[in-house]
């Protein structure tokens, strides 16, 4: 088991509601949750693993399968979505030429997801790619936002 | 003139708009006389990236607009007349705009660096908090709140003095506060930007709400897509504590608060009470049945005062100007100011805080510059997933949690979306019921299912095969799906479908009756083809066709693949030459 998360699992030792904060510190280490790391959390804290999938399903920042190396956000709250966002999406699926069901590209180098609002309404259509944020974004100036990322 | 100060707006729209490159410029730009300095957001979001100089007189001026190319100007003090947006001394387009504003949640938005507590302090920071913890009995506070009139800015509008003597008034000795600053309606940006602009007002604001119920320990539960915010935040606590603002013996005094920061994992079910403590124990955010309310048994099933960001923004102003000073503005039962974020397809969008009772029409129109490219206004949206769209009728209602309730819609937290003619009501009402449906944590029946099905019927009405009877169906879906619903996300969730049905009924009909979407939105119901003989072969709707559906050599007529067009109307808005035929 990785040392990393062991540590993870070590610091909130004894405190109540640790649950949620270990699964998002295990995931910024290794990109998403495994089933072996649900197992080994479980084995180390007691939470059954019942209830750990509970949450991961529950909450939709966790992930059950790795993800590309450069996260693609799109904005789908209302401002973006009457400015257009429908067609960001439809471009990036073009573009990024997911497989049908799947969000990570098949070279691993971009997962897509649609997110619920950024926050940055006056900006919209924006996606995020990884922490840099894009505002009125235009279809056909995507390409040239993603060719930044390798 | 010459600049002595120049500060540059770094928060998530600023910086969404390129201002890191404007400070960068500016950075190697200024000479040493000129101070370069760092703020946040004063709202002016459609002028992103902006500044603020104050010159040797001490004026203040904002400039919007910028790119890293306007450094030299400023570098040579003399900034560019046709990017002024507001001026202390001349005339400037955003003048009037911020004239028509009272600042209080605001207050120092886009004024001070939200990461220097000193700067903070400077503005009256922290005062109100010392001559509670100091002078101030907690009953007194108490009193002050409740006689200001401020009620919940999360949308639900209840008493805050009424739910502070709530907790207060519980019996135990371990008690908690919680920050509610799980924004979570699309379309509203409110508490992003207080938190980003102004972390301390917030710490404030929870420190005397902690020491009039007795509390010694508080959570401000945040959405993990803000991680600006959640930094800014937990410097903020982080020099508070080395201040001595938080901390053990406060002041000097027996009081006592430690803050922490928890991270929301998305889930929008959270915004309501119960599903966030349930949330910060580490559990799935479920709603469970209210009473006890959080006031009785709430964290850990102890006594718990929940208020959302721009509720505690308030206090310390409050405290420090009097109830009556706060409740000098505002209209019959709702008082004081309300920040709005106003976005969609409005001409100068951004927040703005108004006196409760300002009408829709003064927000969009004039304080708004009206819609974007001087088209028809067709609705606003309040309140998001739970409120409602106000047609153009009632843009004279004034805004305060009464008349917004009348009309159909609810205050909400604050999201303003304003929508033109090329918005689809219809497509609108099953956007909020798509979103809602996703969000229902599956609790209740009626919410879980019933919201699908309301949206399956919606998506049949896009695709053009609705049957009149559907109208029937929906209503009798919404009253069950809010008579049988635990919590707010399912009494709300009806409502988008409610109001576009009560205003925008022609819609509905034209949907069904006439196969026909009347903004050319829902894409089975359009379709798009080429003129051969008008087309000039220019290419640009081939280059923005987001599906590659259109064909041909430049210069030569093109043509659209009917079996790859998804009718998203791309090619028909750009095209110069009206070659494009929408039908």
């Amino acid at each position: 088991m990785n040392n990393e998360i062991l540590k993870v699992i070590k610091k909130y030792e004894g405190k109540k509601g640790s649950a949620i904060p270990i699964l998002q510190e295990v995931q910024e280490i290794e990109g998403y949750i495994s089933k072996d790391t649900i197992r080994d959390i479980t084995e180390h804290t007691g939470i059954p693993s019942a209830e750990l999938y509970g949450i991961v399903t529950f909450y939709s920042m966790f992930r059950l399968k790795p993800q590309g190396r450069h996260i693609i956000r799109v904005c789908k709250g209302t401002a973006c979505h009457v400015s257009g966002a429908d067609n960001i999406a439809s471009m990036l699926n073009t573009v990024l030429k997911l497989p049908e069901g799947e969000s990570t590209t098949e070279d691993g180098r971009f997962t897509l997801v649609e997110v619920a609002c950024l926050g940055c309404c006056s900006l919209a259509p924006v996606i995020m790619v990884n922490e840099d944020t894009y505002g009125k974004v235009e279809s056909d100036k995507l390409k040239k936002i993603l060719d930044k990322y390798e | 003139m010459l600049i002595k100060e120049i500060k540059v707006g770094m928060a998530s729209c600023g910086l969404a708009a390129g201002a890191k490159d404007v400070y960068n410029a500016f950075h190697d730009a200024l000479p040493e006389t000129v101070k370069l300095t760092k703020t946040a957001c004063i709202g002016f979001c459609y002028a992103e990236p902006m500044v603020e100089t104050i010159d040797d007189e001490g004026v203040s001026r904002f400039y919007g607009y910028l790119s890293s190319k306007d450094a030299e100007a400023f570098a040579k003090h003399e900034p560019p007349k046709k990017k002024l947006i507001i001026s202390q001394k001349e005339d400037a387009p955003g003048n009037k705009k911020l004239a028509r504003q009272v600042r209080i949640a605001t207050r120092n938005s886009g004024l001070i660096d939200p990461d220097k507590i000193d700067q903070y302090v400077a503005r009256d920071g922290y005062t109100a908090f010392k001559k509670v913890c100091t002078q101030m009995d907690r009953q007194a506070v108490i009193d002050e709140v409740k006689n200001s009139g401020l009620r919940g800015r999360g949308g639900a509008g209840f008493s805050t003095g009424l739910k502070w003597q709530f907790a207060k008034d519980a019996p135990g000795d371990k008690k908690y506060i919680i920050c509610n600053a799980d924004e979570g309606d699309p379309g509203a940006f409110m508490d992003r930007n207080l938190l980003e602009s102004d972390p301390h007002a917030v710490l404030e604001g929870m420190a005397i709400c902690a020491f009039a119920v007795g509390a010694d320990e508080g959570y401000i539960y945040c959405r993990a897509e803000y991680p600006l915010a959640v930094r800014r935040l937990n410097k903020a606590i982080s020099d508070a504590m080395d201040k001595g603002y938080l901390g053990d013996n406060i002041f000097g005094s027996t009081f006592s608060l430690h803050l922490k920061v928890k991270l929301g994992a998305g889930a929008f079910v959270c915004g309501e009470e119960t599903a966030l403590i349930a949330s910060i124990e580490g559990k799935r955010g479920m709603p469970r049945l209210r009473p006890p309310f959080p006031a009785q048994s709430g964290l850990w099933e102890k006594p718990t005062n929940i208020n959302n960001v721009e509720t505690y923004a308030n206090i310390a102003w409050i405290i420090n100007n009097g109830a009556e000073a706060y409740a000098a503005y505002g209209v019959g039962k709702s008082r004081g100011t309300k920040v709005f974020a106003l976005a969609g397809k409005v001409k100068e969008s951004g927040l703005v805080e108004v006196p409760m009772g300002t009408t829709l029409r003064e927000i969009i129109f004039d304080i708004g510059g009206g819609i974007k490219n001087d088209r028809p206004f067709k609705a606003v949206q309040l309140g998001g997933p739970s409120g409602g769209c106000v047609p153009e009728h009632l843009l004279d209602t004034p805004v305060d949690y009464e008349s917004i309730a009348e009309i159909g819609a609810i205050m909400g937290s604050g999201g303003m979306v304003v929508m033109d003619d090329t918005t689809c009501m219809i497509n609108i009402a099953s956007f909020f019921l798509n979103f809602t449906q996703n969000e229902s944590c599956g609790k209740c029946t009626f919410c879980r299912i019933g919201t699908k099905r309301m949206l399956e019927i919606l998506q049949r009405i896009q695709a053009g095969k609705g049957v009149l009877e559907d109208i029937e169906k929906l209503e009798e879906l919404a009253e069950q799906i809010i008579n049988s619903s635990l919590c707010g996300l399912g009494k709300t969730a009806p409502n988008p479908v409610l109001s576009t049905l009560r205003y925008f009924k022609d819609e509905y009909l034209a949907h069904i009756n006439e196969k026909r979407c009347p903004a050319y939105v829902c894409r089975d119901l359009v379709s798009y083809e080429i003129n051969e003989e008008a087309c000039t072969g220019c290419t640009l709707c081939a280059r923005k066709c987001p599906v590659k559906a259109i064909e041909g050599e430049a210069k030569k007529p093109h043509r659209i693949d009917q079996d790859i067009c998804i009718s998203c109307g791309a090619c028909y808005e750009v095209c110069r030459f009206n070659a494009v035929i929408r039908k």
